[in-house]
């Protein structure tokens, strides 16, 4: 029998109902759906779609597993190079990853590969007993700045080498971007919590409300008898329009929005002590994931009008298909070709518009996109109460000022060495969003991988030369 | 863990905590804070370190209990632990090496004043210190300001003790008597830090203020402490909390603080019918 052409589609929660919760979109492959799904899979001799996952993941030996229902082995096959499945099946960017690369996509739907580990993942969390590998500790210590992806999985691999790791992180809670950031109803938090408890059982120690560059330093660290240091401290510094009217209140960055709402758990208040300001009519300024995570959460805290405003046009969007298409069905409207001048305030400081000033698409920049030029006398004022400036982050500049030796780029991301992730200060290596600025889970959990690797071979081979 | 090891009343609605907390103890310098949250449901909110020693591994906290979270605090005794504590946090102060310097504190402003006063008189800084509240029993640490002060003078709103008015306007009569600091150290509720500010402009003499502005991460992240000083965008958890009052941009500063006020009525509301978590 030929395989069918089309893939089996994802059941998502009803767009007008989830619009006003924070559970889950997308609902995950049942058991059927997934042995169906899986069926498409060729399983290639020379299997393309591996070459497209950061985390080179055994793609057609997983997807066989699922196949024979054998599903404890094909997660443990997805964990042997991948510690966060649960996470990745829910946020990867697979369309321009493995499945960009699977054969089946040059005639018809490539296989649903995300869908596929997160269910195998999911299955797991339910049903299994995740496997910890035995492994004799080597009494080498490394310490690691950060527990985003990065550095859960720097951290995860180095302990399966029999390394002695600790995590510092500087919140109260473990996750990085994936706690803080992204809402619970694309990735809940319990999964998140249970992953990171899995890089605990390989016996990875965290601790939280540490932060480096004030709490110690990477330089008593080593003191402290580490042998190493991996920085994965991900890029969290939000920028700003620096336009008048931007400290109003009711102007929010996407991450005070994001992080009041997901780690602080805002949208519960009162049950939960951290407010938020739940305006009527919002605008989110930026078209990324990120902005498309705010305008989603801002419809859930009862938005009658949740907006995006972007300077560019549609095809310009940085954020994923998947995450627009999303948005739109739950009612976001999109103001594209616009870009905020000023905040306007009313007599108490909160506020009540933003003019905007229409604009078109010019000569192509930088970046190869078609630079947005102002047409003149174009202005009008949008009718909101609440501005979420989601424009993009860089790295904090906190662990460079208080390290000696510790070199970035102007612009913030630290300098390494491309495959080995070595710093320019001998016995740190660094990986994830503070080196590439704001990229994608999967990234940052391939550079903390290629990191473990160095670190191992580093100290294992005495060697000092950097 | 951080486990409060002792506790102080202060006045009724003022406390005083000794926390275990050697690895902020170790770094802690004057002008510093910490950002702490009570329980799982909790905010995460700043306060100064009052006071620590490095030996012991302790950290002091002062707090009032006004809002919700720090009434929740208020309701910690010694063993009980505090959930989460992160520090030392922001940039130590900026103090002079000589001179002459007046230290004004207001209500429990006076808390983080102490650490810089500390500092002064360890200096050898010629330290006077105005110290003032609404009524006499709400003046706090007065003795230990004392200790380090070569002049201290008492104020109240009331006239219950000392001078009669606000701490700026003794620090103007001082100036009026010819009084010429090097510079002055203001730490209070936003109107006192304004006023002493509006004093000492006329004067051209350099005025810090801590800042207190709402927070969530206190690290950089999020943008919510910030406040407008020379016309410029500052992140006051990173960039701060001290800055040069006559720089600060007190209109925005006061609205930004009072952002949910709304919000902290109705959390307020159930502290006290006891829907307490
Ligand atoms: C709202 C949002 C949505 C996103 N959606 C997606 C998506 O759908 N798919 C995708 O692939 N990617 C997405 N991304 C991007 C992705 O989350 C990041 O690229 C990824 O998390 C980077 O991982 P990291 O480990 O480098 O850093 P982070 O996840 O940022 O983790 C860094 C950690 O280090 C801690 N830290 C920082 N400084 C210090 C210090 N000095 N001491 C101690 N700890 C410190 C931080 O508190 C944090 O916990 C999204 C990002 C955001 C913000
Ligand atoms: S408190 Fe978040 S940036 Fe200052």
């Amino acid at each position: 029998m030929a395989a069918r052409k089309s893939r089996i589609e994802m059941p998502v929660q009803d767009p007008t109902a989830r619009a006003s919760n924070f559970e889950q979109v997308a609902l995950g492959y049942t058991e059927k759906m997934a042995l169906e799904e899986a069926s498409r899979c060729l399983g290639c001799k020379k299997p393309l779609c591996v070459q497209g996952c950061p985390v080179s993941v055994n793609i057609p030996g997983f997807i066989k597993l699922i196949k024979e229902q054998k599903y404890q082995d094909a997660i443990n096959v997805v964990k042997s190079t991948n510690n966060l499945p649960a996470v990745c099946g829910r946020v990867c960017p697979q369309e321009a990853q493995c499945e960009s690369k699977c054969v089946l996509g040059r005639r018809g739907q490539p296989v649903a590969i995300g869908r596929l580990e997160r269910f195998v993942a999911d299955w797991e969390l339910e049903h299994g007993t995740p496997e910890v590998p035995e492994v004799e500790p080597n009494g080498k210590k490394v310490a690691v700045v950060g527990a985003g992806p990065s550095g859960l999985t720097c951290a995860g691999d180095l302990a399966k080498l029999g390394y002695d790791v600790t995590i510092f992180e500087s919140l109260h809670e473990p996750g990085g971007v994936l706690i803080y950031g992204i809402p619970e109803f694309r990735l809940p938090k319990d999964v998140v919590r249970k992953e990171v408890n899995y890089v605990r059982n390989l016996g990875v120690k965290i601790e939280t409300s540490f932060i480096i560059g004030r709490t110690t330093t990477i330089d008593e660290l080593f003191d402290d008898g580490f042998h190493a240091v991996f920085i994965g401290s991900g890029a969290g510094l939000p920028m700003f329009m620096h336009i008048p009217g931007e400290n109003l209140n009711g102007v929010y960055s996407a991450n005070e929005y994001l992080t009041r709402i997901n780690l602080m758990k805002a949208y519960l208040f009162p049950e939960h002590d951290t407010p938020i300001v739940s305006g009527k009519k919002v605008a989110v300024v930026g078209a990324g994931n990120v902005a498309m995570d705010s305008v989603r959460c801002a419809l859930r805290l009862g938005a009658d009008k949740a907006m995006i405003v972007y300077r560019r046009g549609r095809e310009e969007m940085p954020a994923r298909a998947e995450e627009i298409h999303h948005a739109e069905e739950e009612g976001v409207e999109f103001h594209l070709l616009t870009n905020p001048v000023r905040i306007l305030g009313d007599e108490k400081g909160w506020v009540k518009g933003m003019e905007c000033i229409k604009m078109e698409l010019g000569e192509p920049d930088k970046s190869g996109r078609r630079r947005p030029v102002p047409i003149p006398g174009s202005e009008f004022v949008l009718d909101v109460d609440t501005v979420i400036m989601s424009l993009g982050t860089s790295p904090n500049p906190i662990l460079v000022q208080t390290t000696d030796g510790l070199g970035a780029h102007k612009w913030g991301g630290l300098k390494t060495h491309e495959e080995t992730g070595r710093t320019t200060k001998p016995g740190v290596w660094a990986g994830g969003d503070a080196v590439t600025g704001s990229a994608t889970v999967i990234l940052a959990m391939g550079a903390g991988k290629a990191a473990a690797q160095d670190i191992h071979e580093y100290l294992e081979s005495g060697s000092t030369d950097w | 863990m951080n486990q409060i090891l002792k506790k102080r009343v202060l006045t009724p609605v003022t406390k005083e905590i000794v926390v275990s907390a050697p690895h902020i103890a170790r770094k802690a310098q004057p002008g510093q804070f910490v950002i702490l949250r009570v329980s799982e449901q909790g905010e995460r909110i700043p306060l100064t370190i009052a006071d620590y020693n490095r030996e012991e591994g302790t950290i002091t906290l002062v707090y009032q209990e006004v809002g919700f979270t720090t009434k929740l605090l208020g309701k910690l005794e010694p063993n009980d632990t505090i959930m989460d504590l992160a520090g030392p946090l922001g940039l130590p102060a900026e103090l002079p090496e000589k001179g002459c310097v007046v230290a004004v504190g207001g209500g429990v402003g006076v808390a983080p004043l102490l650490p810089k006063c500390k500092e002064l008189h360890k200096r050898g800084v010629n330290l006077i210190s105005i110290v003032g509240a609404r009524s006499s029993d709400l003046i706090i640490l007065e003795q230990e300001v004392k200790e380090c002060s070569d002049e201290l003078c008492i104020c109240t709103d009331d006239g219950s003790r000392g001078f009669h008015g606000f701490v700026s306007d003794k620090l103007k009569q001082m100036l009026e008597n010819g009084l010429k600091p090097d510079e002055v150290v203001a730490i209070g509720p936003m109107p006192m830090m304004k006023a002493t500010c509006n004093v000492t402009r006329e004067y051209g003499i350099k005025t810090w203020v801590s800042m207190n502005p709402i927070m969530v991460d206190g690290t950089g992240m999020c943008g919510a402490c910030r406040v407008t000083v020379a016309g410029e965008t500052k992140f006051a958890c990173v960039d701060g909390p001290m800055f040069d009052g006559h720089l600060v941009d007190w209109d925005e500063a006061w609205r930004r603080a009072n952002t949910y006020r709304e919000q902290e009525k109705c959390a307020n509301e159930r502290c006290r019918c006891g829907g307490e978590h």
